[in-house]
């Protein structure tokens, strides 16, 4: 948990969590919202978005105010500040957009529940500077919402024939009701993991055979 | 009579709060690998669950109902303390029990079956017997689906699967297909 | 310990803990309680105009509402901030003040979950006059045709209620007391009838012709 000699790089911080360190395909975080309310692309936003003001607000929260946090009351304290984020949002999506609101449901206050922004605080919030900090949030939170788009857009062309309402294929398309039940959840996740498994061992193997060729050569 | 009857069938099949609301998937993914485990920590989540009926109750019925704004926060901080209580009680009485159910009990707490079970309990307006109730089958469906995903998952250990598709997204698959299986329970109440 | 870490060096007393407790919790209340009272109006404004629209929806002609309770014996007017519970109903009134209908919820086991059900009702002819579903989980593009169908919907707009409403196989509606059920989505459609049957055995002694006299002043 030292912080190494090399130096730490806010945008470096920022770009890990979209892709080396993907929150969802990666570290496998945050799987309960992932599915509950992909089942439209806009659904999904909502919540990426939600979650992306608790993430970033907490870590911004815990960073600043480490040094009076005592370590033994640690997590209760994150727990705190990230509860009173997600109160915050629950009633500001309440105000704004009641319908997106109703849809999303008992789905908002279990952002709590949510291992990635726990785990974000405790593993890098409250060990680094305020900057880094938000980055690292900034980062996070894109990559969960990319990835929750990824999912929502996914099993709505699928499911409806449509992306954000706006219908693709015309009358002729039988939507795959499927997908937009929780089986399809389910399926359409394990299929992006293995998607980006592949990508990543394909990239694994261009860089052996590239050191390969090179060795070759000198 | 007849609505307590639907709450829990609801609850074990055919809202299964793992393969239909998508709640407690952190242990259906990662502790389900040995169905001896998984069936004791079904057991233990179940317990947990009552537990949380009993306290969103308490809660909902004695002391929120001039600030529902404080809702979720007390939620969580009762039913953790309630549940550390409970631990550090079995604990001092009884220590077999501990050894086979307590040692998961820190790592239920953190589940978001609890909450969101407090919560659904909240938003359907259930009084204390619907809340056990619903907590039962809540549980009961947790435990089923946590057994059978085990026992496939120990069937597949010994079968060929693909190294590029082990692990989570072989996982999500099967949960996939168990939940498509589930969805077979629906309308089972309403055809009578 | 690294750099970024405050360093300590002995525990803190137990009174360090709770203060740092009570400190945040306290906060926390704070601005729980701020955004709670700023977005209050919002959305009392938010659920009172949902529900004024699902009542308009299902009585047709009526432009105004008043909550009542049968409270035992007979209905009494509620103001429009009380709770509402299983004795709540909703009275519906057109432009003049006239009472046209009551419009009631019910819930009941769907196909998938739990659905909500407001439908308008004249006691003077005994008839539903309008349905809507405020709440339901059923199977896209089957079940939810309950109210995705305006077809389906249409089917109550003129229902007689007796001797109870009968979900019949579509296109086979011949009485008055007849719907047409949706084709796939048998089960739904008749979780909808039943929901509705039993809202009417509970209700239809206890609603007077005339419900009481809208009390608000006109807007």
């Amino acid at each position: 948990m030292a912080i190494s000699s090399k130096k730490m790089n806010p945008y470096d911080e920022m770009m890990k969590g979209l892709w080396r360190d993907n929150p969802v395909f990666v570290q496998v975080l945050g799987m309960c919202p992932m599915l509950a309310v992909t089942n439209s692309a806009i659904n999904a936003i909502a919540m990426g978005l939600a979650t992306f003001f608790v993430l970033v607000g907490s870590s911004f929260l815990v960073s600043s105010l480490k040094r009076w946090i005592p370590k033994q009351v640690r997590i209760s304290v994150y727990i705190v500040i990230i509860a009173t984020f997600v109160t915050v949002v629950d009633y500001v999506l309440l105000a704004t957009v009641p319908a997106i609101h109703k849809e999303l449901g008992a789905f908002i206050p279990l952002i709590v529940a949510n291992c990635l922004i726990l785990g974000r605080q405790e593993a890098f919030a409250s060990r680094y500077p305020v900057k880094l900090a938000v980055m690292d949030a900034i980062g996070m939170a894109t990559g969960f919402l990319l990835a929750m788009f990824a999912l929502g857009s996914v099993r709505e062309i699928l499911g409806e024939g449509k992306l954000f309402g706006v219908s693709l294929f015309g009358d002729n398309f039988e939507p795959w009701v499927i997908m937009i039940l929780p089986p399809g959840g389910f399926i359409t996740l394990g299929l992006l993991l293995l998607l980006f498994n592949w990508v990543g061992e394909r990239k694994q193997a261009f860089i052996a055979q590239v050191a390969e060729a090179e060795r070759g050569k000198a | 009579m007849d609505n307590l009857i639907w709450i829990f069938i609801s609850a074990l099949l055919v809202n299964n709060f793992v393969l239909a609301y998508f709640l407690g998937l952190c242990p259906f993914l990662g502790v389900s690998s040995k169905l001896e485990t998984s069936f004791r920590l079904g057991l233990a989540t179940t317990f947990v669950l009552i537990i949380t009926a009993l306290c969103s109750w308490f809660l909902n019925t004695y002391v929120l109902t001039h600030a529902p704004y404080l809702r979720l926060i007390s939620f969580i901080v009762v039913i953790a303390s309630t549940v550390q209580f409970i631990e550090m009680a079995i604990k001092k009485l009884s220590p077999a029990l501990f050894q086979s159910l307590g040692i998961f009990l820190p790592l239920i707490t953190t589940n978001c079956a609890i909450l969101g079970l407090a919560i659904f309990a909240t938003n359907r307006g259930y009084g204390l017997w619907e809340g056990l109730t619903f907590a039962l089958g809540a549980g009961a469906g947790f435990t089923l689906a946590m057994v059978l995903m085990a026992g496939m998952r120990e069937e597949a250990e010994i079968g060929s699967v693909p190294a590029l598709v082990r692990g989570t997204a072989f996982n999500l698959i099967i949960s996939g297909i168990l939940s498509m299986a589930f969805m077979g329970f629906a309308g089972l109440f309403s055809s009578t | 310990m690294s750099s970024g870490l405050p360093i300590m060096e002995k525990e803190p007393s137990s009174t360090t803990l709770v203060a740092a407790l009570a400190i945040a919790g306290f906060l926390s209340g704070i601005i729980i309680i701020g955004v709670y009272l700023a977005t209050f109006d919002t959305i009392a404004e938010n659920k009172a105009r949902e529900l004024r629209e699902a009542v308009f929806r299902v009585l047709p002609n009526v432009t105004r509402m008043q909550k009542l309770r049968y409270d035992g014996s007979e209905l009494v007017v509620l103001p429009d901030n009380a709770k509402d519970d299983e004795e709540t109903i909703y009275g519906g009134y057109n432009d003049a003040g006239e009472f046209v209908g009551y419009a009631i919820v019910n819930a009941g086991p769907g196909f998938q979950d739990t659905v909500r059900v407001i439908y308008g009702y004249r006691p003077a002819e005994r008839k539903v006059v309008g349905m809507w579903i405020l709440e339901s989980r059923e199977t896209p593009g089957l079940g939810d045709k309950i109210y995705k169908d305006a077809a389906f919907v249409a089917n109550f707009d003129n229902l007689g209620v007796d001797p109870e409403i009968v979900a019949v196989k579509k296109g086979t509606k011949s009485r008055a007391n007849e719907i047409d059920a949706i084709t796939g989505a048998t089960i739904s459609s008749k979780a909808v009838v039943r929901i509705m049957n039993e809202a009417h055995k509970k209700w239809d002694a206890r609603l007077p012709v005339t419900a009481p006299a809208l009390q608000q002043a006109a807007e």
